[in-house]
């Protein structure tokens, strides 16, 4: 086991390091002054740039100045914001627990979702339920976000008015936040309706981050049943005279699982991804938006620090799949 | 046991009705989140709208709905006769807001004013670089540094700008966001426990509504301040629900999870229209986009040429395709909702037939030229190279072969501004400071010709006309002035006026109050939510 972690930490380690070189290289590879992009000043004397230029450190080999980038990172460093002048990193940590929140609850309902459609449709193969399922998992895969989610939006929320349009807690409701998860932060304030308005505000963002992982999560469990349930030992089980539900839930499920638990791994990178439009379309004080309203506030070096903290948690997460993997199915290791 | 819950639970209900009666909140779904809360920093309206026109009020305002100033802060003015010396007299008994960070001590004093104005402009004042990377770029733009001479305390009401020179919109200028009046005493607190900072993210003035709290990206709140000059306002609690996209603000609209929105897309309007819960208010945005021939190039230094080919345009099928009818045309090179605008002047009639002759007439045979279409969206323009092909087309139907050229953005800008350069250039402008100077002579005026002044027009009658309004002080005599270079203007035609576009706000039925600014801020003093 260990290794197989030093393995894939033997991986991991350049990967980061590349992804650093890129980050570090994005605002000099920009069109225009770097000194000008990063400072936010645009109108400035030869003085004060070189001023600038020296604080930020732009009159030194590129290379101690990557090291000197790369050195801060290790310690958390990653810059200020241009706009609000606060640290990079505080600012992730403030809107990471939404994106977590939402990004958990849409896994969840991929998961509750998706592996008993894929079930059903393995043990009912070629029926009309099968058709259906794969079917409308194949529209949900081919969807794109934005216009689903606004589709879900004009629906749900304007149409039948059963859902608020967007935000994470009716502007009525006003409570510090204490986790960042608005659901236990919702019950913690101890008012009445903080919870149901906290969750209602979660529905229609869960099924539209949801629904891609949601129709993976369906195929691949139903492929893997199938190849399951046509192996010997599930024909033995079944000549035996098992139930059903045994054979297929205690048997073939979890074998099939296996596969099927590296698709949800590989899924949370696909919902960082996913998360960018949906926190955008529902208003969701999230990373994503963050990124987003970087991007049209010109805050090059939060868009700099959050992408690199973004990759880094998505290896992190897929580092921490593997092992998880390793420990399920002994085999990888090796 | 029970009776005492039945009493707590009535107690609880009363409270919760009583809540709800009195308590009225206005949300806003605003497009976008501010920069930060100190309005010298920043240029862009949202910022504006978050900051200035909630939390700040200025020494003069502008009234509502219009371009022209009012006093606000200060009650009154005099103008010494060379025009050099302002002196203005403060309101008296004006209180800062009581928040939870700060408790104000004092009223507004002279202290104040010069403390607000003064970081911005010298470069060793202690509050000048309080945001690394912040710069007053308002300030700067609006030429204050090399305009202002002295600022001084005449007495604690009294506060006297000198100027080095004559600067007819410097009145407007101190209508603006960024001449928002702050309060020392806050910025003293805060530079004593080191947070100067917090002067950025916590807001303190004496506008209508005091500031509360700011979720990033998500939320602003306020609340109305009870001792606001201009009188406490009917609604207890404003909201900013951060929106960013636009078909989304409609369905919060629509839903009535907030009141009011701005910007929204122009498909969307039919049915807002349309909706008995909500109206929509439009008007003319204060902006102009204009088609700028080289009047120093033949044929267009031809007053009959320039003149021919204005009649040849048909405006409203460019309002129609580019804005779909989200746009009016223009006639004169200011917008409607701007003071001193001309409406008794007639615009060019659409003609091709007249067109065609006039230009026979001017001697102008088998004319070929260059339209330069913008590769941007512009608020005043939407999409540069259709109108620029609408334009081929009319011009075609009188004889005239036109080849569009178009150049990356800032290429553009800077290419179009050179003398020689050949052909006519859409572009546009947006108004600054609701002063008709912002566009007269900074778009036609000699000085800015090789820079701004796109037709390289330089007509000696125009150009007394805008310097005497510049440096005169009076509003009517300006007004006349003004007149008078619109109908110089439309004489000579150095470039044909496209259009103004529709600023439009989408709101719910029950909101009143609400006056739409021709500078494009939304401002929400005033407004009501009526059952």
């Amino acid at each position: 086991m260990f290794r197989f972690l030093l393995g894939r930490l033997a991986v991991l380690i350049p990967t980061f390091i590349g992804v650093s070189i890129i980050a570090f290289s994005f605002i000099r590879l920009l069109p225009g002054d770097p000194v000008a992009l990063l400072s936010g000043e645009r109108v400035m004397s030869p003085e004060r740039h070189a001023e600038i230029s020296h604080q930020l450190g732009f009159d030194r080999p590129i290379v101690v100045q990557y090291l000197d980038y790369l050195w801060g990172v290790l310690r958390g460093d990653f810059g200020l914001s241009i706009v609000t002048k606060k640290p990079v990193i505080d600012q992730f940590l403030e809107l990471f627990p939404a994106t977590v929140e939402l990004s958990l609850c849409a896994i969840v309902f991929a998961v509750v979702v998706g592996i008993p459609a894929g079930v059903i449709a393995a043990i009912k193969r070629g029926s009309i339920f099968d058709q259906i399922i794969m079917g409308t998992a194949l529209i949900g895969f081919s969807m794109p976000i934005f216009w689903w989610g606004l589709l879900l939006i004009i629906v749900v929320s304007g149409i039948l008015q059963w859902t608020p349009v967007s935000g994470r807690i009716s502007l009525m409701f006003f409570f510090p936040s204490v986790t960042g998860f608005m659901l236990i932060d919702s019950l913690l304030s101890g008012q009445e309706g903080a919870f149901q308005s906290a969750f209602s505000h979660l529905v229609l963002p869960t099924i539209v981050l949801g629904t891609i992982p949601l129709a993976v999560i369906a195929r691949q469990t139903r492929s893997a049943m199938l190849e399951v349930l046509s192996e010997d030992y599930v024909r033995t089980a079944r000549a035996k005279g098992l139930s059903t539900f045994r054979v297929v839930g205690i048997h073939a499920l979890r074998n099939a699982m296996i596969p099927v638990v590296t698709t949800i791994g590989l899924q949370i990178g696909v919902m960082l991804a996913g998360a960018i439009l949906t926190e955008t379309i529902f208003s969701w004080p999230g990373i994503g938006k963050w990124m987003v309203d970087s991007v049209f506030r010109r805050d090059y070096a939060v868009i700099q620090g959050g992408l690199l903290i973004i990759a880094g948690v998505i290896m992190l997460v897929n580092l921490v799949v593997d092992l998880l993997y390793g420990l399920i199915n002994p085999r990888i290791r090796h | 046991m029970k009776k005492l819950t039945t009493l707590f639970a009535a107690t609880a209900l009363a409270t919760l009705m009583a809540g709800s009666a009195w308590s009225k909140t206005f949300v806003y779904c605003s497009e976008g989140s501010p920069e930060g809360f100190d309005p010298g920093l920043y240029t862009a309206g949202t910022t504006f709208d978050a900051a200035a026109h909630t939390v700040y009020s200025r020494l003069l305002e502008f009234k509502k709905g219009t371009t022209e100033t009012e006093p606000g802060l200060a009650e009154s003015w005099t103008i010494s006769d060379d025009g050099l010396e302002y002196t203005f007299k403060l309101r008296p008994g004006v209180k800062f807001q009581t928040t939870e960070f700060f408790t104000p001590t004092r009223e507004l004093n002279a202290d104040d004013v010069i403390f607000s104005l003064e970081r911005q402009w010298k470069p060793d004042h202690p509050w000048h670089g309080y945001v690394t990377g912040g710069s007053w770029e308002y300030f700067a733009g609006m030429g204050l540094p090399d305009v202002l001479e002295s600022i001084e305390k005449i007495d604690d009401m009294t506060v006297k700008i000198k100027l080095k020179r004559k600067e007819a919109p410097f009145l407007a200028n101190l209508a603006m966001p960024f001449a928002s009046i702050m309060s020392k005493e806050y910025a003293d607190k805060l530079q004593a426990d080191g947070k100067m900072n917090q002067l950025n993210q916590m807001p303190l003035g004496t506008g209508p509504f005091a500031f509360v709290g700011y979720q990033q990206d998500a939320v602003i709140r306020y609340k109305a301040h009870p001792d606001y000059w201009g009188g406490k306002q009917k609604i207890d609690d404003l909201v900013f629900s951060i929106t960013t996209d636009a078909a989304v603000r409609y369905q919060k609209l629509q839903a009535g999870e907030c009141h009011l929105m701005p910007y929204p897309n122009a498909a969307d309007v039919e049915a807002m229209k349309a909706d008995p819960n909500l109206k929509v208010m439009e008007q003319a945005g204060l902006n102009v986009a204009y088609l700028a021939y080289n009047t120093t190039q033949p044929p267009f230094d031809k007053v009959e040429v320039r003149k021919a080919l204005n009649k040849a345009i048909n405006k409203q099928a460019i309002v129609d395709t580019v804005f779909q009818g989200q746009a009016t045309p223009a006639s004169n090179p200011i917008p409607p909702t701007m003071w001193s605008y001309d409406d008794t002047i007639a615009d060019d009639t659409y003609e091709p037939e007249v067109a065609k002759k006039m230009l026979e007439d001017a001697g102008v045979k088998d004319l070929s030229m260059k339209v330069w279409a913008m590769p941007v969206a512009r608020p005043y323009m939407l999409n540069a190279r259709r109108a620029a092909e609408l334009i081929q087309a009319d011009f075609a139907k009188i004889g005239v072969k036109v080849e569009i050229v178009s150049y990356e953005w800032a290429e553009y800008l800077e290419k179009s501004k050179a003398k020689d350069r050949d052909g006519a250039v859409i572009l546009g402008w947006t108004g600054d400071n609701g002063d008709p100077d912002n566009f007269l002579d900074t778009l036609l005026g000699c000085d800015a010709v090789g820079g701004n002044n796109r037709a390289q027009w330089c007509n000696q009658e125009f150009e007394d006309l805008v310097t005497k309004a510049k440096e005169a002080t009076d509003v009517a005599e300006r007004t006349k002035l003004y007149q008078q270079a619109q109908a110089v203007f439309k004489k000579e035609a150095p470039w044909a006026t496209l259009d103004h576009s529709l600023s439009i706000v989408p709101m719910r039925k029950n909101v009143e109050g609400f006056v739409q600014s021709p500078l494009g801020d939304f401002a929400f003093d005033g407004v009501d939510i009526v059952e």
